[in-house]
């Protein structure tokens, strides 16, 4: 079953089951790292429909592992859209009234060019050939197939976490063409810690001996396990010591006393490697290295001489910031920062912090605040842009 | 945000000072009452800043552009002169440093309006001349040791200050206990002594 899921994988990366946008070598795409990258393509998803005036146009941007299929099934995993709580006919964000569309990042690996596909110049995957993606690369790539829809601006763009971050550099690089924007659990920048956290999600997989100098593919092999120790480390960012404590405390695993050994005794370690295991099932992962690194190199403030303020200097995007009380991946203080910066621009700008103890991963599930803040955003920018039901 | 809602009658009066269309920041906006009131008669551009995260979040929900922040902290991001009016409505009292975020109002608005509750009311004066106890009244409904109320002042304490900060008094008016405006004829002492609250346009050069 794993043999035939990562064959599936593999051929969502070239061949995706979902509509996909080629650009050839008259199109490349100019990359932050000094090159560029020709050809390559989007894989991507939409929902609902364009109106005549191209003004309803949602962008969702995803997160580190997210994928295009952000209100369908999944293609890999059979499992319902990421945000399908939220986006879909009916819902909050109602593919009745707007056109949404989700792109699989540059570097991913559900059908946009990344890692895991092939390199054309020798007909093998990229693996680590691909230079270095960043969040500007991915918004570069998103905006290409924009202008493919004909759109001038979008109604919206939004996002949580890595989305988030796409968020703000759509904000910053093309205000012009965002009416609305929505960066959930996000910040500016990577913190320290972050950056520290993917490097041991790194290292694990590149300790793993299946990973081959990222030329695992050649030898018919996959860094399954060093990848799945990746997952679950980071997994644990996502969730909070309350939430984990809440749902699993010191429970037992199917058994009635401890062992004495180092199987999974506890609920918590065998949750964990169930989350390990069933990633590595569907994701890539050099892939996984290149969306760490994309997070890792994003400083919005960096990119605009230190003042984190410039990067939104004159803008009239309408800003919506949520924040968690539990995340310490993205804790309240990053969105904070950003809202100071985004007042001194004379911005207009909202700001939620949400009161639960889901951590950061509370964006992708059933928060009633949060939709409730949603809700008010959109639909008061929708009035604005006279976009009214 | 520190008094009772329902007795809001100086929303109106607020409201009244302010042109359509123009850029509004009102610091301390509570459940967005009068930010949803000037957006639906003034069509403004409005901001709040609220210390609530309920009230923010209900902001939010309701449409209005508020964030979470602190007015004694949160002010000085504010570039200057970025709105019209800045508003704060019942908030002064309730601050840290009520010299400090005036100042800041008027750096931050070409025009500030601010309302509070006239310490110098008769009933409040009556209250600590006969019972020789903190006034608690229906507008003021806080024991002296739970309430967020700790910068009261009167009408006149409030004019000396805009003097010391170099502000000009453009409009005045106190509002007695029924919510009716005293009338503009009358001198300042009476303002004092029969005002319950006083709602001040002010303009620095």
């Amino acid at each position: 079953m794993a043999v035939l899921r990562a064959r599936k994988t593999n051929n969502e990366v070239d061949q995706p089951s979902s509509p996909v946008l080629r650009f050839g070598s008259d199109k490349p795409l100019k990359l932050d790292a000094g090159t560029l990258l020709s050809p390559f393509q989007i894989a991507y998803q939409t929902y609902g429909t364009l109106n005549d005036a191209r003004s309803n146009a949602i962008l969702v941007c995803h997160a580190l592992t997210g994928d295009q299929h952000v209100a369908s099934t999944n293609p890999v995993t059979g499992k319902p859209g990421w945000w399908e709580v939220l986006i879909g006919p009916g819902k909050i964000i109602d593919t009745n009234r707007f056109f949404v569309i989700c792109s699989n990042v540059i570097g991913g690996c559900l059908g946009s060019t990344g890692p895991a596909s092939t390199n054309p110049a020798t007909g093998k995957p990229y693996g680590l050939d691909l230079p270095i993606i960043t969040i500007r690369d991915m918004v570069r790539a998103q905006q290409m197939l924009i202008d493919h829809f004909g759109i001038e601006k979008l109604f919206c763009v939004l996002g949580g976490s890595m989305g988030g971050m796409q968020v703000l550099e759509w904000a910053s690089s093309y205000p012009e063409r965002v009416f609305s924007a929505l960066p959930i659990a996000t910040g500016a920048r990577h913190s320290s810690q972050n950056i520290a956290f993917h490097e041991v999600g790194r290292q694990a997989v590149m300790a793993d001996p299946d990973w081959h100098g990222g030329k695992y593919f050649e030898h018919g092999k996959r860094p399954e396990k060093g990848l799945a120790v990746a997952r679950m480390a980071a997994h644990i960012t996502y969730l909070s010591e309350a939430a984990l404590h809440r749902k699993f405390g010191r429970n037992l695993q199917d058994r009635e006393a401890l062992t004495f050994g180092f199987d999974a005794d506890f609920q918590i370690e065998s949750y964990l490697r169930h989350q390990g295991m069933t990633f590595v099932d569907r994701f890539d992962a050099n892939s996984y290295l290149y969306m760490t690194r994309s997070m890792d190199y994003f400083d919005l403030a960096a990119d605009h001489g230190g003042r984190l303020a410039d990067a939104f200097a004159g803008t009239k995007t309408r800003f919506c910031l949520v924040s968690f009380t539990s995340d310490w991946l993205f804790p309240t203080e990053e969105s904070r920062s950003i809202v100071h910066a985004l007042n001194a621009a004379g911005a207009s700008v909202s700001f939620v912090e949400i009161e639960t103890d889901r951590g950061h991963d509370a964006f992708l599930l059933d928060e009633p605040e949060l939709f409730a803040a949603i809700n008010g955003f959109i639909g008061s920018a929708a009035r604005a842009r006279g976009l009214g039901l | 945000m520190s008094v009772n809602r329902d007795q809001r009658v100086d929303l109106e009066v607020v409201a009244n000072l302010i042109p359509p269309q123009s850029r509004v920041l009102d610091v301390g906006s509570g459940d967005g009452s009068l930010l949803e009131l000037l957006q639906d008669s003034k069509q403004v551009d409005g901001r709040g800043l609220e210390l609530s995260q309920r009230g923010v979040n209900e902001c939010v929900a309701r449409g209005l552009s508020v964030i979470q922040g602190d007015a004694d902290k949160d002010l000085e991001f504010y570039p200057d002169k970025g709105f019209d009016f800045v508003v704060l409505s019942q908030t002064l009292q309730a601050t840290r440093n009520p010299k400090l975020v005036l100042d800041e109002l008027l750096r931050i608005g070409n025009r500030a309006i601010v309302s509070f509750p006239n310490f110098g009311h008769w009933r409040v004066r009556l209250s600590l001349f006969v019972n020789g106890r903190m006034p608690v009244t229906k507008d003021l409904p806080y024991s002296w040791y739970d309430t967020p109320n700790i910068h009261f002042c009167t009408i006149r304490d409030f004019v000396n200050l805009c003097d010391e900060l170099g502000a000009t008094v453009e409009k005045a008016t106190a509002l007695d206990a029924n919510g009716q405006k005293i009338g503009l004829s009358m001198p300042w002492w009476f303002w004092n002594f029969f005002g319950q609250q006083a709602v001040f346009l002010l303009k620095r050069q």
